[in-house]
């Protein structure tokens, strides 16, 4: 097991590499989660904007005149 | 009409490729990692070690596949770039999008583990021959393309000039491909071949390819899932987006 | 000349231009002086000894003059952008393309042609061989009409943007890297008397593709931008 861990004296070269790659792509695979939730989030406060400001427009109690 | 010309043109449409593409993600993912661990078992347990570079020759097994992958998205980038600028296809602007930022990450790994790769082997962490000043110089092209594409307000004007870009910059790829071929390189030249002989054993070739075949797949979840949140923000006053979102706030 | 064609409206165009820019003949010189002085800077950094600096002539002088003409770069569309003559062009019925060609040749005329001439100084400066001169000089006529005509490209891809500086010098760099490698390689090889026309013959071969392509995708370029 040793043995497979310090690669042949390589050990620093080989598992930083592999480390690299590890690290690298799963900050790759995040950040379009990260960028859904934002998406989403920023979405939720449009509707939210857009609901308020259509009841504000609409004029409360005016029917047409009698 | 031709189904399958049918279904190219569904795909063009952001709602459909919205739930094909959230249906296909989590089994690209699982396939990237089952191929990815099976390729590093290959190539970490169960290849024998170089008779010359000894066990950090390994070091292959990352650097290569994500080697291709540099080349490859950047080629998908320059073809969805040109379908964008010559049919308007907006599909395929946001695919040329995402599939940058990838391509600079398969890059960066490439450009680091080659280095570590060089120092026990070369002696040094960086030469200036033609191989690696080129993967440096694709390396800022993705850049340029990327903070292009981030400094112009309008999403789809600056998708196009990042996309043009992009193609200016395809000259850069033969050159990275050919370099060992057509200088001195301390880069070792081409071993594996599409057609014919790979001057590499078969028990050290078949995790390269596996991996090879893995990075494709991860590449395609990424640039699946990105180009998912890209559509949220591109198309966000649209009703299909809005009706995603469940909930009184949905319906105005 | 008849006026209203195609010749006409490019002759228009350069003499516009070169008044332009000789009314602002102090801005124009800037690039020159800033290449004068980051040269001179070598010499404080790395110590006056002539054969240190000889051994880097080449590369500096050929840097220096990069960077100089990338910063003026920005300025190509810029004040046209500002008044509205830009948009002008574009919709024009002679070929963009070609009224390109004559804004990118005003901004080698006014830009390069003084570097060039003050190559020679440079070169002393730093304490050039005397023999690689003419090499240095050849390579720059060479070189530097690819920045202009490089360049012109990122700048369309990049016209309006207010802040474009950093930006320009990321997207133009990665384009000019052979012309540098190729230019300095020249000018190296003939300082250690080893053959230099292939590297030269190489830019010359550049040159003439970009001649006839650079026009054609800025003007494209631009029609993107402006959109």
């Amino acid at each position: 097991m040793s043995e497979f861990f310090s690669m042949g004296g390589y050990a620093p070269y080989v598992w930083t590499s592999y480390a690299v790659f590890a690290l690298t792509l799963l900050a790759d695979a995040f950040t379009p989660l990260l960028q859904r939730r934002r998406a989403l989030r920023m979405l939720r406060g449009q509707l939210k904007r857009q609901a308020r400001n259509a009841t504000k427009s609409r004029p409360s109690g005016v029917e047409d005149a009698e | 009409m031709n189904p399958l010309i049918l279904w190219f043109h569904k795909l063009g449409s952001p709602p459909y490729f919205y739930r094909l593409a959230g249906r296909w993600l989590p089994w690209l993912y699982a396939l990237a990692l089952i191929s990815g661990a099976l390729g590093f078992y290959g190539g970490l347990v169960m290849a024998p070690a170089d008779y010359q570079q000894g066990d950090s020759f390994r070091i292959i097994y990352i650097h290569v596949p994500c080697a291709w992958m540099s080349l490859f998205a950047y080629l998908f980038m320059a073809a969805n770039g040109f379908v964008a600028l010559v049919w308007r296809i907006k599909l395929s602007e946001t695919l040329a999008m995402a599939a940058a930022p990838i391509g600079a990450a398969f890059t960066f790994i490439t450009l680091v583990t080659g280095s570590l790769w060089g120092k026990p082997t070369w002696g040094t962490y960086w030469t200036w021959d033609a191989r690696l000043t080129s993967e440096l110089v694709l390396l800022f092209l993705y850049f340029g393309v990327i903070g292009l594409y981030h400094a112009i307000e309008d999403t789809r004007q600056a998708a196009r000039a990042a996309a043009f870009l992009a193609l200016v910059g395809v000259v850069n790829l033969p050159i990275v491909h050919y370099s060992v071929v057509w200088w001195n390189t301390l880069h070792q030249a081409q071993t594996v071949n599409l057609m014919g002989q790979s001057k590499i054993s078969a028990n050290m070739l078949w995790p390269l390819l596996t991996l090879a075949f893995a990075t494709h797949v991860y590449f395609f979840a990424s640039l699946l899932a990105r180009a998912r949140a890209a559509l949220l923000t591109l198309e966000s006053g649209k009703d299909w987006v809005r009706n995603l979102l469940p909930g009184e706030a949905a319906h105005v | 000349m008849k006026p209203g064609t195609t010749a006409a409206a490019c002759v228009a165009l350069l003499r516009r231009d070169l008044m332009l820019t000789w009314r602002r003949r102090g801005d124009a010189l800037n690039p020159l002086l800033f290449a004068v002085i980051v040269v001179s800077l070598f010499p404080f950094a790395l110590g006056p000894q002539a054969d240190v600096l000889a051994r880097i002539a080449a590369g500096t002088i050929f840097v220096a003059v990069l960077l100089a003409m990338l910063l003026s770069l920005d300025a190509l569309f810029r004040s046209d952008l500002e008044d509205g003559s830009l948009e002008q062009l574009v919709l024009s019925p002679h070929p963009l393309s070609l009224l390109i060609a004559c804004k990118i040749a005003v901004h080698w005329l006014t830009t390069a042609l003084p570097l060039i001439a003050v190559a020679p100084l440079l070169a002393e400066l730093l304490q050039l061989p005397a023999q690689v001169l003419p090499v240095l000089l050849t390579a720059l006529a060479l070189a530097t009409p690819l920045l202009s005509l490089i360049g012109a490209v990122c700048v369309a891809l990049t016209v309006g943007m207010r802040r474009s500086g950093m930006l320009l010098t990321l997207l133009v760099l990665p384009l000019i890297v052979p012309a540098l490698i190729f230019g300095a390689g020249a000018c190296n090889a003939a300082q250690a008397g080893l053959a230099f026309t292939a590297p030269l013959l190489w830019l010359g071969a550049w040159l003439a593709l970009a001649l006839v392509l650079a026009p054609l995708a800025a003007a494209a370029a631009l029609k993107i931008s402006l959109t």
